[in-house]
């Protein structure tokens, strides 16, 4: 569980971080995105506790970490398991001697050191790899040798920066899916800083969008999709308007949004049966957040009882986005 | 002119040039890097985006280290005569030069020594600090570390400065090769001598050479890990 309350930061008086409160709730994934120079490194670092804040708070289990110094800090570092942006491996030390680093500096008695890198190899499928140099690994398993590491002294939370930012599409499913066991098998907290909304797509339970410092969108991913014109829905879902429609064939034109396995299969079936309304769909999509699939559909609908099929729709547990025709659209 | 000098004394002279050679550069590299590689740990932990900046006191250390870098050898052999004498208990004769040539190659280390923990990526030195290692052991396992196989080569760079400035040993009779050559050879007119000791010398200072490339590509673990 961590919690950034109202953290600013600013360099030579040019503020990056401008009053910042975010949540993340234990054993969750936490996307902060956002354009370039908003302020996510900055959060990243303060939380990493490499740069300290002006003000604010950041609390790692409710304790309060902005302010530590000498061993306290070091022990609060410990707390936090840091993926950084770039190569941060050691060249001379193997795979193994690069993840065995936290568990010396924390003190861990030898053999003991070597059974816990033995089962973080496993984890990030990289058993065979042990007695590798990083010059000898591809970026993918660097990186997941990187996530190895911040997690070998049993940190509750696992910060990382901009973790595929080097990789290709098929390199970046690997370390997103070694952040994603990380959560699922040791139960800690992410945070991961991206600007690339494939990786909240993939393994995010929640976002934050940063802009100037500022958090402007912060909540479930699957609840910001069904948001109208929330930043997430429009980054993650699919294109409702890429076929031009003939609007005047329909008595109502409206964009739904439908999430979960339940609602993308049966409501709107369900709707045009109840309704005895003819219910096509002219745009849009299927598409899937982490396990969850999710579709936005523009429907074209003909019949009396349009309006109402509409209305149970956004009842039943779909968002009606928009209506482009007809009354305006009722967010569920 | 005189005949020249009988081979086996020639000999005899390189071997025991050779020895005080080895001798004033041996210890006086031992405590120049004994006191350079703290010192140049200390310039880069103190410069800025080090692990403890402190502009002021890295400005002092590094003005007197500059200052210590720019004096004349022979300047510093001389001016160090009556230290010396304090810790040597006299300023002639070989263990008297090691005191100037370990002074003149500290500051000379402390630069080469900082220059190449600076190369140390800030990512991976940032990257151990989140680990909650202390200052101590990033300094360690972390910048000497990894950097291991570029100090071997610049201890043994520092070597081969240090057989030169030992040439002007003899200014305070220290002996060693290069007093051999300018005092035996080339102001007495000796050219068996002079060229014998020059052709030594460069066999020397190539096996040194040679001797410090191999450690260091010894030490660079990436090398055992390709072949
Ligand atoms: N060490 C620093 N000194 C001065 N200014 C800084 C420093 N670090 C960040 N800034 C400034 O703070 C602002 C936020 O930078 P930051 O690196 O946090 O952005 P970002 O969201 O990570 O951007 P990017 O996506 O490009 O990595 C920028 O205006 C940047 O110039
Ligand atoms: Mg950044």
């Amino acid at each position: 569980m961590i919690t950034v309350e109202n953290l600013t930061k600013s360099f030579q008086g040019v503020s990056a971080l401008n009053g910042v409160t975010l949540d993340v709730e234990a054993g969750t994934v936490l996307g902060v995105v956002g354009p370039s120079g908003a302020g996510k490194s900055t959060l990243a670092r303060c939380v990493a506790l490499l740069e300290r804040p002006d003000s604010g708070a950041i609390r790692v289990d409710g304790t309060d970490i902005t302010a530590l110094d000498g061993s306290a800090l070091r022990a609060a570092r410990r707390q936090i398991g840091v993926v950084p942006q770039g190569d941060s491996l050691l060249r001379q030390r193997t795979a193994a001697g690069n993840i065995a680093l936290p568990l010396e500096s924390a003190g861990v008695p030898g053999p003991q050191r070597r059974s816990r890198v033995g089962e973080l190899l496993d984890l990030v499928g990289l058993t065979d790899k042990a007695a590798a140099y990083p010059d000898q690994l591809s970026g993918g398993q660097r990186q997941r040798i990187a996530v190895a590491r911040a997690l070998a002294a049993n940190p509750s939370v696992l910060l990382a920066d901009e973790p595929t930012s080097a990789l290709d599409p098929e390199t970046t499913g690997s370390v997103l899916t070694v952040l994603d066991r990380a959560r699922a098998e040791l139960g800690v907290t992410v945070l991961v800083v991206t600007h690339d909304m494939g990786v909240v797509r993939k393994i995010c339970d929640d976002v934050a969008v940063l802009e100037q410092g500022r958090v402007v969108e912060h909540g479930k991913v699957l609840d910001l999709v069904g948001e109208a014109g929330s930043r997430t829905s429009s980054a993650l879902l699919p294109a409702v308007d890429l076929n031009p429609i003939n609007e005047s064939s329909y008595d109502r034109v409206a964009d739904v949004v439908l999430v979960g396995f339940a609602a993308v299969g049966a409501l709107l079936p369900e709707a045009s049966h109840r309704f005895g309304v003819e219910l096509n769909i002219v745009g849009g999509g299927l598409t899937r957040l982490g396990e969850t699939p999710v579709a936005r559909f523009r429907l074209g609908l003909n019949g009396e009882r349009s309006d109402s099929a509409l209305e149970w729709i956004g009842e039943a547990g779909g968002a009606v986005q928009r209506s482009l025709k007809g009354p305006q659209g009722v967010a569920a | 002119m005189r005949s020249a000098t009988p081979w086996p004394d020639v000999v005899g002279y390189l071997v025991e040039a050779t020895g005080e050679t080895l001798y004033m550069v041996g210890v006086s590299t031992v405590i120049a890097t004994a006191f350079g590689v703290p010192l140049g740990v200390w310039l880069q932990l103190t410069a800025k985006g080090g692990l403890r900046p402190n502009p002021a006191a890295h400005r002092v250390l590094g003005f007197i280290t500059d200052l210590g870098r720019s004096m004349p050898f022979i300047v510093l052999l001389v001016a160090l005569t009556s230290v010396t004498r304090l810790i040597v208990g006299g300023s002639i004769g070989s263990t008297a030069v090691i005191v100037p040539l370990a002074v003149g190659a500290i500051p000379f280390v402390g630069r080469l020594v900082q220059n190449i923990l600076s190369e140390v990526h800030v990512t991976v030195v940032e990257a151990a600090v989140t680990t909650g290692a202390s200052t101590l052991r990033i300094v360690r396992s972390v910048l000497i570390r990894e950097s291991l196989p570029a100090l071997i080569n610049a201890i043994g760079v520092t070597v081969i400065a240090l057989i030169g400035y030992s040439a002007m040993a003899g200014v305070i009779g220290g002996g060693g090769l290069g007093d051999l050559a300018i005092r035996e050879g080339y102001q007495r007119f000796n050219d068996r001598i002079l060229w014998s000791t020059v052709a030594w010398l460069a066999v020397l200072t190539t096996l040194i050479q040679l001797g410090f490339t191999r450690a260091a590509r010894a030490s660079d673990r990436r090398r055992h890990a390709s072949v």
